[in-house]
């Protein structure tokens, strides 16, 4: 039983790890904010959210103490991380960051552009 | 909801003082003891039966927790690939919800779908700027997806 419990903490700690590495890597590797930010907003939430079951199910099957505050701090995360990442991108987007030259499409562009006209 | 909800611990605790046992125990078998009452006389609220309304929020969470590990494979994809393939763009998303915290919800969804982040909403409430990674290939099943979003929040706040 604590064999199997190890193996899960572990499986659940590495790929958080792995999660965050890859969000770190997709910040360095991606060409604009708004890419970035799909990347480190979702990438990173569930790899902090996996981090912290880990460590939650570590200490309550082998030291026998429920932590309530680390279930606390994920449906904390789980709660906040697309509202940050939707804010950083609302105000990159409000202040003018340019979406990257390859890019297909804009239909906010062209809405803003319509309700300056009207006014 | 909020009122039967509240009408099911207050007859909890009428249970728990018609047989003077001041026992956790009591009290849930107080709770359903009410919870049948409130399911027989349910044609006078004007709502309907609550627990329909928990079955949907659960199934709400189940969904929030499958996007948010269909998104991050989708990610891990993209960053780890060698060539970079990508065509990001922003599309507007009318949406059909009207209460502001539908709108808040569905917004989280769709940020936590795979290539989806939303961007800004329009100030009459009407249209959901949200920038996707690959436009071409996801408009299609990203509305589908967005349909059943819309449908699991509608069915929570009926």
């Amino acid at each position: 039983m604590i064999e199997i419990v190890k193996l899960i903490v572990l499986f659940l700690i590495m790929v958080g790890a792995f999660l965050n590495l890859v969000a770190a890597l997709g910040v360095i590797r991606l060409p604009d904010v708004y890419t970035r930010n799909h990347a480190a907003s979702k990438a990173s939430a569930l790899g902090i959210m996996s981090i912290l079951l880990g460590t939650f199910l570590y200490f309550y099957f082998i030291n026998h103490h429920f932590n309530s505050r680390i279930l606390l701090g994920i449906a904390f995360f789980f709660l906040t991380t697309p509202v940050a990442g939707h804010l950083i991108g609302r105000a990159s987007y409000n202040s003018g960051v340019k979406l990257w030259d390859k890019s297909v499409q804009d239909d906010l562009k062209r809405s803003k552009n319509n309700t300056e006209i009207r006014e | 909801m909020a009122f039967q909800l509240l009408l099911n611990v207050f007859l909890g605790f009428m249970w728990m003082l018609l047989t003077v046992t001041f026992e956790p125990v009591a009290f849930l078998k107080g709770y359903l003891f009410g919870l049948l009452i409130i399911f027989a006389f349910r044609r006078f609220f004007h709502s309907r039966f609550y627990l329909l309304n928990v079955i949907a929020v659960f199934k709400l969470i189940y969904i929030f927790v499958r996007e948010l590990i269909l998104s991050n494979i989708a990610v891990v994809k993209t960053v780890l690939k060698p060539k970079l393939d990508i065509n990001p763009g922003i599309f507007a998303y009318p949406t059909v919800l009207e209460k502001d915290w539908e709108i808040t919800i569905l917004a989280n969804l769709i940020t936590l779908t795979p290539g989806t982040l939303v961007i800004d909403l329009s100030p009459d409430n009407k249209i959901l700027y949200v920038h996707a990674m690959d436009i071409n290939t996801k408009k299609e099943s990203i509305d589908s997806i967005k349909n059943t979003f819309e449908k699991a929040i509608m069915e929570v706040g009926r």
